[in-house]
Order: structure tokens, then sequence, then C-alpha cells
């Protein structure tokens, strides 16, 4: 009697509120066994509808409710907004407020980059790396906040250039910063490209070929970490066009590439903020005066820790702006996670889901 | 108990929340802060937890899982409304989606102001929650629906193992009962 018995199908409910995840997703998996056949996810549970403020906000004030999309890369939504309505009112910000962009953007890819290592630690139980990782991203919160005021959420870009400008000597303390924190990395970054109990749990999880990563969208470091050159930050917006570095990729397509790529940007942005302060340009002034209201529109894209979001800005010469649209990265990479997680075993899934460094927030607004 | 108010569990929900004061209320765990080290640990579970940290001013699709989460808190349980959006809505609270604070949703105990609140802050905060704590264990002992103080947990009084083994060896045997029958 040899009858194949079809394993029966089971639904797991993954989240809302799930310890792996500081951040509300759900996702139904459908389950053979210990295998995911199918996963559904379900979101709207951080939507706001932030979008819909421009109705009630005018375009300067638009640009504090635009950093609060995400507390992790608030600078970078800020400045999206800012460029796309700098770039509607023809304004040409002063070079120096354009290294400081530029700074401060390296600044939050560093701090992203170091709480995605530690939540990615965490997934995997290695609970004294996860530590490690956050140690060092107080040193680089501490210098944001000394020179910008605010810890996550700085609110120092304004349409036209910034609020305030530093000093040589913030400068310096910046330089060292990062000097102190690429010192710091090193022995991290061994562990987790070189440790065998990371690799075990990274080597071979979540393949995302090159084709698939095209037909599925992916972007940023996901896409990278698939052999796929593309980096925004090379269309040379803020001061990017005046500082040399190469785009890193990895062709083995898995978690362990993913994480490699992020480390290897985690030096990258190390390295830039080091140029941008060398060339940093001296002024009196870091922001110009405006003239009128916004007319016209513009898309603005910018690469973020995550990878590329859009900024698209409508306004119509009154105070307020027509609209406001966002696309970010988490919402490219919800479809190669899905197509990830489909053939994974259950014990990956809280795995995987980090791996695209998911922010839901930026997804939702 | 008197380890309640010692080392209380944590339990964090982001109800649509920006994301800033989810990764500092994590944040608290981290080296510098270290809260763990007093036993305040961020568990996943609700059923372990004794307060429930808020983010986020709580949109529609959230509410019923803030009122799931809060109901599965075992009593006593202390509610952290932690940001300003989680206080009032904040800077969404125009918007339309939002109810505007947790407290619309579920009583709260402290708010922790701040966009995003600060690490200082929210400890600040689950410290003046451990009084309120106390203060609700203390009248649910009164009401006669709470653990009364445990004298073995005092360090000047021996423990009583004789009392312990008894109810353990009578646990048994009752087991065995229904084993048998």
């Amino acid at each position: 009697m040899s009858e194949i018995i079809k394993p029966k199908r089971t639904i797991i409910p993954f989240g809302p509120q799930h310890p792996v995840l500081p951040e509300p997703i759900h996702i139904d998996l459908v389950m053979e066994d210990e295998t995911v056949v199918d996963a559904i996810p379900s979101v709207g549970f951080i939507h706001r509808g932030l979008e819909k403020l421009v109705e009630k906000k005018d375009y300067n004030e638009m640009v504090y409710v635009a950093e609060r999309i995400c507390g992790i890369c608030s600078f970078m939504h800020g400045m999206g907004y800012c460029e796309a309505v700098e770039h509607i009112m023809d304004v040409e910000i002063p070079d120096r407020a354009k290294y400081l962009r530029t700074i401060w953007c390296e600044f939050s890819r560093l701090h992203s980059h170091l709480l995605w290592l530690g939540l990615l630690a965490d997934g995997f139980g290695f609970e004294a790396l996860f530590n490690e990782c956050w140690r060092i991203r107080e040193k680089v919160l501490d210098m944001v906040e000394l020179t910008t005021g605010g810890r996550l959420i700085s609110s120092v870009n304004k349409v036209g250039g910034l609020i305030k400008d530093v000093t040589p000597e913030m400068l310096k303390a910046m330089k060292e910063t990062v000097i102190q924190v690429e010192k710091e990395l090193k022995p991290v970054a061994n562990t987790f490209l070189n440790d065998y109990s990371v690799k075990s749990r990274l080597c071979g999880s979540g393949i995302l070929t090159k084709e698939e990563a095209i037909a599925l969208g992916a972007c940023g470091p996901m896409m990278r970490a698939s052999g796929i050159e593309v980096d925004l930050r090379k269309t040379g917006y803020a001061a990017y066009d005046n500082i040399d570095f190469d785009i890193i990729t990895s062709n083995d397509c898995d978690g362990y590439a993913r994480c490699a790529v992020r480390i290897g940007e985690l030096f990258q942005s190390v390295e830039i903020v080091r140029q941008a302060i060398d060339k940093i340009p001296d002024s009196e002034e870091v922001s110009v005066k405006l003239k009128g209201n916004p007319k016209g529109e513009f898309l603005m894209r910018l690469e973020q820790p995550r990878g590329e979001a859009f900024y698209y800005v409508e306004a119509n010469g009154t105070k307020f702006i027509d609209r406001f649209r966002v696309r970010t990265p988490t919402f490219a990479n919800l479809a190669p996670l899905i197509h990830t997680l489909k053939g994974a075993p259950f014990a990956d899934v809280p795995l995987l889901v980090l791996t695209i460094d998911p922010c839901i927030s930026c997804t939702e607004r | 108990m008197k380890s309640f108010h010692k080392s209380p569990w944590l339990i964090h929900y982001d109800a649509s929340s920006c994301n800033g004061c989810d990764i500092e209320v994590l944040a608290c765990t981290m080296p510098r802060y270290d809260v763990e080290r007093f036993g305040i640990i961020n568990t996943g579970n609700p059923m372990h937890a004794d307060i429930f940290c808020v983010t986020g001013g709580v949109n529609t699709q959230n509410a019923p899982i803030v009122k799931q989460i809060y109901d599965q808190i075992p009593e006593p349980k202390v509610v952290l409304a932690v940001g300003t959006c989680a206080c009032t809505g904040g800077i969404f609270k125009e918007c339309y989606n939002i109810l505007g604070g947790v407290d619309q949703v579920i009583p709260v105990d402290v708010y922790v102001p701040g966009c995003a609140a600060r690490p200082e802050s929210i400890i600040d905060g689950v410290v003046k929650a451990l009084a309120l704590y106390q203060e609700k264990h203390d009248k649910m002992v009164q009401e006669g629906r709470g653990l009364p103080e445990d004298p073995s947990l005092d360090e000047d009084n021996d423990v009583d193992e004789n009392a312990s083994n008894d109810d353990n060896s009578s646990d048994e045997n009752a087991s065995d009962e229904e084993n048998a029958s």
C-alpha cells in the first residue's frame, strides 16, 4: 500500500506583534510541514495618511512632516522633499549646505546599517553582537545630536538650505568619530563575515538571483547583493558628484551577501564623510532666501540606506502644494521578500524578513 | 511578590509611530543605558509582561491589536504612552487615519512626551510606572484578588521549606489520583 499522502496545509500568522520586528507587519505563512509554500502579506498597520497633510501644512512646514515618515532615515526624507521643492523653485543652495547634507546623509546611513546589523544578530540569537553594534551606533548618534540637535529626528533641513551651520570644531569631532567608528567596526565586521555560526545561518538562505531581482524590482543593498550595480548616489545629488566612491556589489545573492554589502557600505560611508569634510568649502551662508511660491512638478530620486526612494511634488503656485507622493525602498523589496520566503524553512522566516531591512513606517506612511 | 516592582518585563508595540520612539525603546536595552542589568527585559509575549509601552497615535487598523495585547497582559498592568504621537497624536493628529493618542483606545497611566522620546525620558517613565504598578498590586491584594507578599522573599525571614514541600507532595498525590482514575 504505497499511497502518497499530500501534506496538509496550515496557515501560520506572522505578526503584527512579533518579537523579531519592532514594527507591525502581518504575513500569513502557508505551510506544508516545515516549509513555507506561500506567503501573503497584509499591510496598513502604520498607515497614517501623512501625504494628505499637504492640504493643511504649507510647503515650509511640510518638511517636518516629511522627516517623520520614518525615524531611522528621517534626515534623508526631509532632504528628498526639500530638494524636490528646491528644483521646482529653481533654487541653487550654497555648496557648504550641499556638503553638510552629504555628511549627514552618510551619518544616517551609518546608524541605519548598524541598527540593521544589530537586529540581524538578534534575529539569529547572537546577543553579544547585537549589543556591540548598538554600542557603536550610539557614537554616531551622539555626533548627529551634537551637530544637529536631535538624536533621530534632526530637523535641520529647510527649503533653500539648512537651518544651522556647523563649527570647525564640530567638523573635526565628526571626522574623529568616523575614524573611531571605523576602528571599532573592524572586529564586528570580521565576526559577521567570518564567524562560523553567523555563516551557518546566513549562507545560502533567501536566494534571489540577478534575473529575479530585476524582474521583481528589488532595490538598494538587496539588488546590489544580487550583483547589480545600481546606486543613485552616482547621479550626483547633494555633493556626491564631487566625491569618489565605488558601488559595492556581491554575486552571492543570499543573506550573507546582503550582510556583506551593508558592511561594505559602512566602511564606504566612513570614507565619504572623510572626503566630504576634507573638501567642504567655507562660506557664511548655508541657506538662500526664497522668493514666491513653488509652481510645477518634480520627481526627486535618492539613495536611502534601504534603497531607492522617490519624492514626487506637484505645486500650484500657492503656499500649499497639490500632491506629495513618496515611494519607499521597502515597498519595492516586499515582492522579492515574498519570493525568497517560498520554499524556506519556517525557522528562517524571521531572518529572511530581516534581510530586506524592512522599514514599515516608510512603506505605509 | 517583592520582585514585581524591581524587575518588570516590558512589552513594546508600535501602534503607527514613525519608528523613532521604537528605536529609542530598544536603545534603552543597549550597553549605554542597559536597563537589563536591573532585570527589566523587553519581552515578546504579552502574557509575560507587566508594562505595556505603546508608541504612535494608533490608527484604525491597529486599534484592535492594541486592545488585544492589553487584554492579554495579566493584572496588574501599567500602560506607558511613549512619544508625543502616543500622548496626543502629535504631528499626525490631523491625519484622517489617526485616532489621536493611545488613551483613545486603552487607559494610559504614564505619558512620556518627546519627538522622538529620548531613552532617558523613557527610563524615567518606566520608573514612574513602577510606583503605579506597586499601587495597583497593593489594591488588588486588598480586594483579595492578587497574591499577597511572599514572606520567603524577605531577606530577614528564613524560607519555610516544609510548607512548600507539603504543597508539592499534595499536588503529586492529586495528579496520581487523576492518573489512576
